[in-house]
């Protein structure tokens, strides 16, 4: 059975991007037959060109994955470069951590109450210090560069890289590296890039192509901090492939594949950055240069990072006040009085979706746990780590645009009679809950001393033994860390519960984004809220679940 | 007769399953008892969500019919989503059994033989709707033939903010000249938004002249004549939108923080209690008021219509003729509730059906039948796809 995991994981993983891949290019060349149309034929392709707004969505779409990533990585390298190991980054590595699990969606209802020109941040200095008594008509939000967008993905990305790149500095070893840069004269920030940067990054480039791909395929912050003039391409696609016009359902395949092969393009011109920074970074370290900018980038890395943390904390914070505001007019920094009224209305509602968020994610993340610790107690038991060609198919699911695949994916259910609902939804979730779990239980199981093993086995214990009493309980709290990061994952997902659920199974992330539309900020601010909760519940129970259970062992997870 | 009815319906399970028949209603609330009906509305309103919610608990009590609401953000999704069950073969029990639907998705689910019917005017309450008073038999000019059933009345208001705008406009003219004066102080919802669509026909029927031309089907030869007007109305209008036309809100009721924030001065709506019901809500200052232009404004009505493919007929016919009851009907128009306007005629109530429809307070940002003047007629859908399109390639895609 253990032997069947790998492969069945595998399947579980890529056989529904395969799948919608294929259930994308069949329309996309001009095949569906519920429209009575049969290909192949070019036209889709022609009528997305024809398009007015193509230009410019595919510019939003590039530049928004290519230059959040770029802001995302640069603020996550100097951080630690110039602060790893000093008190300042344990305090932000702690902040980012919960970070990580607040949902998208929320993260940009959250930006978006904080810099809109009736936004908090307005409030605070209105009409003091800017003379404003009615906000001014500035395009903050929603701008036609996108920047509200891509400030908002940056702020849920500098925690993701940040915690990639924390768990790479594990094996980079950078305390000697350092140790001796710093004895020849360099400066800590200039020494961390030149001795120990090129090898964390070899280790955090694949979750850096996830970054790029996530960012320039994300819908639902794009609905909600992007611009409409036209919207991004991924948006645009959602948008075709709901016309009740089965034609531009053609256009809307087209376009995805138009996305698919403008993130292959995006990753392979990252890629020859990567070679055009590597040969400059080269030169650069040759050059012996000890670092003369080390103070000022230091600072001012410190201060990105601390703004992109409490952009988030703030936000959140937000939309707590919008959800018990009474009547709230510009440039009132809080609400004329508090009501629970917004909360009395939708919260036994939102209580009831949070049922079903969990029940999906539980589900979800259970079958992912129990597929992921096979793969690995497979792995361990005949002694064949993970190659690099499997790492590069754990993150596939991720580097895939999901407007590629999962409209595709929804077509297919159809045909094959798949009943909508709970169930497709669970398993389009454990697409993207798999590799996430995997990747963060895999290398604290992997860095566990298997002289344990040895020793229980000497002790006369089955391989069964060994694993369910001994490395289990040794691993409790890794396996919860990776259980609430995939819980995280199925709580957020916005466009694999729409599209596969067929809109009978809601969540809060769908609740939350269908309210955007809406406007009514104290609804928002109810789901957000809770949305969060959602994701940062199970998050605290892993830290404080273990500590309990073994408070009086606490050598076992040190 | 009960009985008949339902050893009827176990001894010939199939066939009453796959077609319940409207006119024998005994035997269609018999069948629905225990369905689940799933209804696709859009969700973007909390008091809408309400109302649903609402209606859910009464045909649950009355009918023990289970109403799910599902949220839509756009009805398109709803249309899409059984268009492609009709590709996959699912024929018998769909995901949708009952749609909130009008104008184009209306036409398009009716010309691709989507929907189940006709079962409107069998319904028990279709004898106090307004047949002659309300548009209910057409929808956007296309004949309905009881495909779908109304259940709410829609005119087009302006929704000012007298702090900061104390003069109503009369006309889409008075309104150029009003946005030239207060630039970024007015907005409309981003078409294809149902509303943003009723702003460009609102505008294009009140600068016409002739306006028979609008509800015959729209040509190649008359097109673009009859619409040059309203391109270059919207030319002048768009530099001094909100954010001088470089976005525009998604929907009519996000422009209510708008308002409340003091970024817009004037919105429209399609509902002419809504303004009402958001002041009630905090989400508008009670500063709001509405108002028509001279010549009136557009309105239509909303509908249910039940896909073809839906397993639970029977329970959204039950929920359909609920719609239409002087309960649901006058709740729906409390604006503390709804706001919508009835579809009922007022003479065909009872006394005391009639008199919770007088017994209603309107608001203070509501106003009267009266006042509300003469509706003018929605032009044929064709119209509003070709306009939608051509916004989208003029202002949609520009930035």
């Amino acid at each position: 059975m253990l032997r069947f995991l790998p492969a069945l994981t595998l399947l579980a993983m890529l056989g529904p991007v395969a799948a919608g891949l294929w259930g994308t290019a069949l329309p996309a060349f001009g095949h569906l037959p519920a429209a009575s149309l049969t290909g192949p034929s070019l036209d889709p392709f022609r009528n997305l060109f024809g398009w007015a707004g193509l230009g410019a969505a595919v510019r939003l779409s590039v530049m928004s994955g290519l230059i959040a990533t770029s802001v995302s990585l640069a603020i996550v390298v100097f951080i630690t470069a110039s602060w790893s190991r000093t008190r300042s980054f344990s305090v932000l590595e702690r902040m980012l951590s919960p970070l990580l699990s607040v949902p998208h969606a929320a993260a940009a209802f959250g930006l978006a109450f904080l810099i809109a020109p009736s936004g908090w941040v307005a409030r605070l200095l209105s009409p003091a210090l800017t003379g404003w008594d009615r906000p001014p008509d500035l395009l903050i939000v929603q701008d036609p560069l996108g920047l509200a967008m891509i400030a908002g993905l940056v702020v849920k990305e500098v925690p993701f890289l940040m915690l990639m790149t924390i768990a790479a500095m594990g094996q980079a070893q950078p305390r000697r590296s350092l140790l001796v840069a710093q004895a020849l004269g360099y400066g800590r920030l200039t020494g961390w890039l030149k001795t120990v940067f090129p090898r964390v990054y070899t280790q955090i480039r694949l979750p850096v192509y996830v970054v790029i791909a996530y960012s320039m395929s994300i819908v639902d912050v794009a609905v909600i901090l992007g611009p409409s003039t036209p919207p991004t391409l991924s948006v645009q696609i959602v948008k075709w492939m709901s016309d009740p016009d089965l034609s531009m359902r053609l256009t809307g395949a087209a376009a995805a594949l138009l996305q698919l092969a403008l993130v292959i393009g995006a990753l392979g011109l990252w890629w020859c950055g990567e070679r055009i920074v590597a040969r400059l970074g080269h030169r650069w370290i040759m050059s012996g240069g000890r670092g003369k900018f080390d103070t000022p980038i230091r600072a001012f890395s410190l201060g990105l990072g601390s703004i992109s943390a409490f952009t988030i904390l703030f936000g959140l914070a937000g939309l707590a006040v919008w959800s018990f505001a009474a009547f709230w007019s510009f440039p009132n920094v809080l609400p004329d009085s508090f009501t629970l009224r917004t909360w009395g209305r939708h919260g036994p509602d939102a209580i009831a979706t949070l049922g079903e968020t969990f029940l999906v994610a539980g589900i979800a993340v259970l079958l992912a746990l129990a597929l992921v610790l096979g793969c690995l107690e497979a792995e361990h038991r005949s002694g064949r780590g993970l190659t690099r060609r499997g790492l590069w198919l754990l993150y596939l699911p991720l580097l895939v645009p999901q407007t590629a695949f999962l409209p595709g994916l929804q077509t297919l259910l159809l045909n094959l009679g798949a009943d909508v609902g709970r169930l497709p939804v669970i398993f389009a979730h454990l697409v993207f809950v798999l590799p996430y779990v995997f990747l963060s239980l895999g290398d604290p199981w992997r860095s566990w001393d298997i002289r344990y093993a040895t020793v229980a086995s000497a002790l006369g214990a089955r391989p069964s033994t060994v694993f369910w009493q001994v490395r289990v309980p040794m691993l409790l709290r890794p396996i919860l860390t990776a259980t609430s990061v995939g819980i995280a994952v199925s709580v957020g997902q916005y466009l694999a519960t729409l599209l596969i659920g067929g809109g009978r199974v809601s969540t809060l992330t769908t609740e939350a984004v269908a309210l955007a539309s809406g406007g009514d900020r104290r609804a928002i601010g109810v789901y957000g809220l809770m949305q969060t909760l959602a994701a940062l519940v199970p998050f605290t129970l892993a830290l404080i679940i273990p500590t309990i259970l073994w408070r009086n062992r606490r050598g076992l997870h040190e | 007769m009960k009985h008949i009815v339902l050893i009827a319906a176990l001894v010939a399970p199939t066939f009453t399953l796959a077609n319940p028949d409207p006119s024998d209603w005994d035997a269609v609330t018999a069948e629905a008892n225990g369905q689940t009906v799933y209804w696709n509305a859009w969700g973007g309103s909390t008091t809408t969500n309400d109302f649903l919610a609402w209606v859910g608990d009464r045909v649950l009590e009355d009918y023990g019919v289970v109403l799910e609401h599902v949220k839509l953000t756009d009805t398109a999704d709803a249309v899409t989503r059984v268009l492609s069950e009709k590709q996959a073969g699912e024929d018998d029990d769909g995901a949708i059994d009952m749609i909130w639907i009008n104008g184009s998705n209306f036409a398009a689910m009716k010309d691709a033989d989507l929907l189940f019917g006709p079962y409107a005017e069998q319904l028990p309450n279709w004898a106090v709707v307004d047949v002659e008073g309300k548009t209910v038999q057409t929808d956007f000019t296309v004949p309905i033939e009881g495909y779908e059933s109304p259940w709410a009345m829609a005119q087009v208001v302006f929704v000012q903010n007298t702090a900061t705008m104390p003069d109503e406009l009369g006309s889409m003219e008075e309104l150029l000249e009003w946005a030239q004066a207060n630039p970024g102080r007015f907005s409309y919802p981003q078409p294809p938004d149902f509303l943003g669509t009723t702003f460009l026909k609102q505008a294009l029927v009140d600068i016409l002249e002739d306006l028979s031309v609008l509800q015959t089907p729209a040509t190649d030869e008359n097109y673009s004549e009859v619409t040059a007007p309203l391109w270059a109305y919207l030319d002048a209008l768009t530099p001094h939108l909100w954010r001088m036309g470089r976005a525009y809100p998604a929907t009519g009721t996000a422009m209510f923080p708008l308002i409340a924030d003091g970024e817009l001065d004037l919105s429209i709506s399609f509902s002419p209690g809504a303004a009402s019901t958001a002041i009630t809500n905090f989400e508008l200052p009670d500063t709001v008021r509405t108002f028509v232009l001279d010549k009136g404004t557009i309105g239509n009505a909303s509908f249910v219509a039940i896909p073809y493919n839906s397993g639970s007929a029977a329970g959204a016919m039950v929920v359909a003729n609920f719609l239409m009851s002087p309960e649901a009907q006058a709740r729906a128009q409390d604006p503390n509730i709804l706001g919508y306007g009835t579809v009922l005629n007022m003479d065909a109530l009872s006394a005391d059906e009639r008199e919770a429809f007088d017994a209603l307070e309107l608001g203070v940002a509501t106003l009267s039948p009266v006042e509300l003047g003469s509706v003018q007629a929605e032009p044929h859908p064709s119209w509003m796809t070709r306009i939608a399109d051509d916004w989208a390639e003029r202002y949609g895609t520009g930035q």
